[in-house]
């Protein structure tokens, strides 16, 4: 087993190896989650914060949850409603928390990088639960459990990411992990919403969804993401789900066996099919829920078992 | 005044493209002789071997005052030119508020006047409060000594203001700079797009935006015969339509920043904010473009476009982190950096550092001969050290160098004949 990140604040710091430790350990995270009783005490005494300065419910719940099952003590602080309103620097804020002691600091940001900068400042692990367009690894972490259950293996996949590209911090994260895991890589968009440079990332890139959905194992579908679009990406929701929204008919040019993902929340009929997405045969939509909070179970474990590694080294050099 | 005879220098000669062993006297504020003997009662400075240029003259320096002297005042902006060898500041109209009438003209040439060891100009706003709306007083401005209009990163957007503005400017003989950039295409922008900016998932602008706005203002020159400087020229794509310009006789030169001649978007690295620009960093074969456009003269001028900021303002999320970098002190050691990878030699540098800016301001500073202004510059470009930058004179401390090893020190600073710094 090999953890050695102090913080997760993307996929672009972790090694394969580091990928396939955490996706392990979250395999048996999923099996204690489906028991009646899921407490587990590895994170007893520890305090868990969730600070989100941006507005989620899913992520924040999931992160929540696992830190509970793993018999944390987590509090919840909705930044988004409070001081920051009152002009707080994020990194006021942060050195607030920072005094009260935390040991898992969860931070969600509308800016890309805020939460490295935070990471700097504070001496706990900190989670990246989303930065602006940049990165949000648990959520590709739990995309490649859920891939790797579904296909048994994570490796040599033909993995279609379309919509939103640019707009989409699940799409960066996915396409570092899914590269490091040696896939093939297809990003599907209009080309307003691709981000430019993509190309050499070594993905391939498609404006014809049809095209670029041949022979895919996995299609992994965007939310169009309205909030941060200042205005003018696309003509209209209709022409986008005409052209880019995964119906039965544009899936049936993806494998047979290939499954749909969505990291959610969905907008039905913008970017997928509402029958689709609950077609139990071939949408894992579901299962990626599940897999998140065994995933974040998995990472808030091997971080806590780092941070306790390094407060040990720290008292062992100032004892005599 | 004491008359001083400068001894054993390598002789920085930009019109003439030399550099030669010898001695310079100066004597009432002027370069008395090259070469000459040493006057009687004069003060002998042995210079060790070491380089002497005419002092650089730096458009576009922000300093604090009115508004944000806690940022940066005369004094600590004088002090930390006369460091770094710059010995004419040019500053720029956008303060709070900006610099848009005789009488605000008044207080900064008086202000600057009181504290300064190294000269200081003023440019003044071409439009009223940099809006873009209405000219300001271009002639009462002239009158109270403004060297040159500019609305600084304020991109005026009404066109047919600007055409007035520079219509009117024209008839009065004054320069207009112009900060070229389509506002539309670069708003909101943090960084070049690319592959860089994608990956950190910044919002980018397209370098063509630049090209664009250079394209209008050329465009408006012609039409208008105004006498026009492009303030930061950045990347490769401008070139062309600079090249243009210049061959069909526009009355138009154009500058660039120290640091996109030697820093690139990569060295933002993990959204570090020391290297957040306006323009943002360029690629690196925008780089090296902007360096050979130096060398073979097609860009005229290198400023440091000095722009203090605050930890606070600085302390932020990259988006939304303040933009620019302190440089007066770092100017001459990033320059160096050109010299010593062998992309410009040394006369070349201090003609877009010191010569060329002083003429296209109309200023008599720049010039190695007698006659002169005696304001210099020695320096060692060979000497090693390491940027701390918790040193700098300056009130902010916002450089991108912090940390790096440089080659290259200022020595001692002269103005007007009299010595303002020695290391």
């Amino acid at each position: 087993m090999t953890f050695r990140a102090r913080h997760l604040l993307g996929i672009e710091q972790l090694s394969p190896l580091e990928i396939t430790t955490i996706l392990d350990l979250a395999d048996r995270y999923v099996d204690l989650n489906r028991r009646t009783v899921k407490s587990s005490d590895v994170l007893s005494g520890m305090t868990q914060i969730n600070m989100f300065f941006e507005n989620s419910t899913r992520t924040q719940a999931s992160f929540e949850l696992a830190g509970k099952r793993l018999g944390a003590d987590v509090m919840n602080m909705s930044v988004a409603s409070s001081s920051v309103k009152k002009g707080e620097t994020l990194i006021d804020t942060a050195m607030t928390l920072n005094a009260m002691h935390p040991d898992l600091l969860v931070v969600r940001h509308g800016a890309s990088g805020a939460v490295n900068l935070l990471a700097s400042k504070v001496n706990c692990a900190v989670l990246n639960a989303g930065d602006g367009r940049h990165e949000h690894p648990t959520q590709a972490l739990l995309d490649a459990l859920t891939i790797r259950r579904a296909k048994g293996r994570i490796q040599r996949l033909t993995v279609a990411i379309c919509g939103d590209i640019a707009h989409s911090r699940v799409a960066r994260s996915n396409l570092i992990l899914l590269g490091k895991m040696e896939n093939r890589i297809r990003l599907i968009a209009p080309p307003t919403l691709m981000p430019a440079g993509v190309q050499d990332f070594g993905c391939e890139l498609y404006g014809d969804m049809k095209k670029g959905l041949e022979g895919a194992d996995v299609v992994m579908m965007l939310r169009l993401q309205k909030e941060r679009m200042d205005g003018g990406f696309i003509p209209s929701e209709r022409e986008y789900y005409h052209r880019y929204g995964l119906d039965a008919e544009k899936l049936a040019f993806a494998k047979p066996d290939a499954i749909v993902m969505h990291p959610g929340p969905m907008n039905r009929g913008v970017e997928i099919d509402g029958e689709l997405a609950d077609d139990i045969n071939r949408s894992v939509i579901q299962e990626q829920v599940e897999m998140g909070v065994a995933v974040r179970m998995a990472c808030m474990d091997l971080l806590a078992r780092n941070l306790r590694a390094e407060r040990g080294r720290a008292l062992a050099a100032v004892m005599p | 005044m004491t008359t001083l005879h400068l001894v054993n220098a390598q002789i920085v000669n930009p019109e003439a493209g030399t550099v030669s062993t010898g001695s310079v006297t100066l004597a009432k504020g002027l370069i008395a002789a090259i070469d000459g003997p040493k006057p009687k009662g004069a003060t002998e400075i042995d210079c060790g071997g070491h380089y002497l240029a005419p002092g650089m003259v730096d458009i576009g320096v922000k300093v604090g005052e009115p508004g944000e002297r806690h940022k940066e005042s005369f004094r600590s902006a004088g002090l930390a030119a006369a460091a770094g060898g710059v010995t004419t500041i040019v500053a720029r109209p956008d303060t709070t508020p900006a610099i848009d009438t005789p009488e605000t003209l008044e207080f900064v040439t008086r202000r600057a006047a009181e504290a300064s060891p190294v000269r200081i100009r003023h440019m003044a706003a071409l439009t009223k409060g940099r809006e873009g709306r209405e000219m300001t007083e271009i002639g009462f401005l002239l009158d109270a000594g403004a060297v040159a209009f500019t609305d600084a990163f304020a991109v005026t957007t009404d066109t047919k203001a600007l055409s007035r503005a520079l219509t009117y400017a024209r008839s009065l003989g004054a320069l207009v700079i112009g900060h070229p950039q389509e506002p539309g295409l670069s708003k909101g922008a943090a960084t070049t797009s690319g592959k860089f900016a994608s990956l950190r998932g910044l919002p980018a602008v397209s370098p063509i935006a630049e090209r664009m706005g250079l394209d209008r203002d050329l465009a408006l020159v012609e039409m208008t015969g105004a006498r026009y400087h492009a303030d930061q020229i950045t990347t490769a794509r401008s070139l062309p339509a600079l090249q243009r310009a210049k061959a069909a006789g526009l009355d138009v030169t154009a500058g660039t920043s120290i640091h996109h001649l030697t820093l690139n978007e990569i060295d933002v690295g993990d959204y570090r904010t020391f290297f957040k620009f306006t323009p943002p960093l360029r690629s690196e074969e925008d780089r090296l473009a902007m360096v050979e456009a130096v060398a073979t003269g097609l860009i005229d001028t290198i400023s440091s476009m000095h722009t203090p900021a605050d930890e606070e303002s600085k302390r932020l999320p990259f988006e939304e982190a303040a933009a620019g970098a302190v440089a007066l002190e770092t100017l001459l050691p990033a320059a160096m950096r050109l010299f010593h990878a062998g992309h410009i030699d040394l006369p070349a540098l201090f003609r877009a550092l010191s010569l060329n800016p002083a003429r296209r301001l109309g200023l008599p500073q720049g010039r190695m001969e007698p006659g002169a202004p005696a304001d210099l510059v020695l320096f060692d470009p060979h000497a090693p050290f390491v940027m701390d930058r918790f040193t700098l004179r300056s009130k902010s401390k916002n450089t991108p160098f912090d940390g790096q090893r440089m080659e290259g020190k200022v020595l001692a600073t002269f103005v007007a004949g009299t010595q303002v710094f020695k290391a």
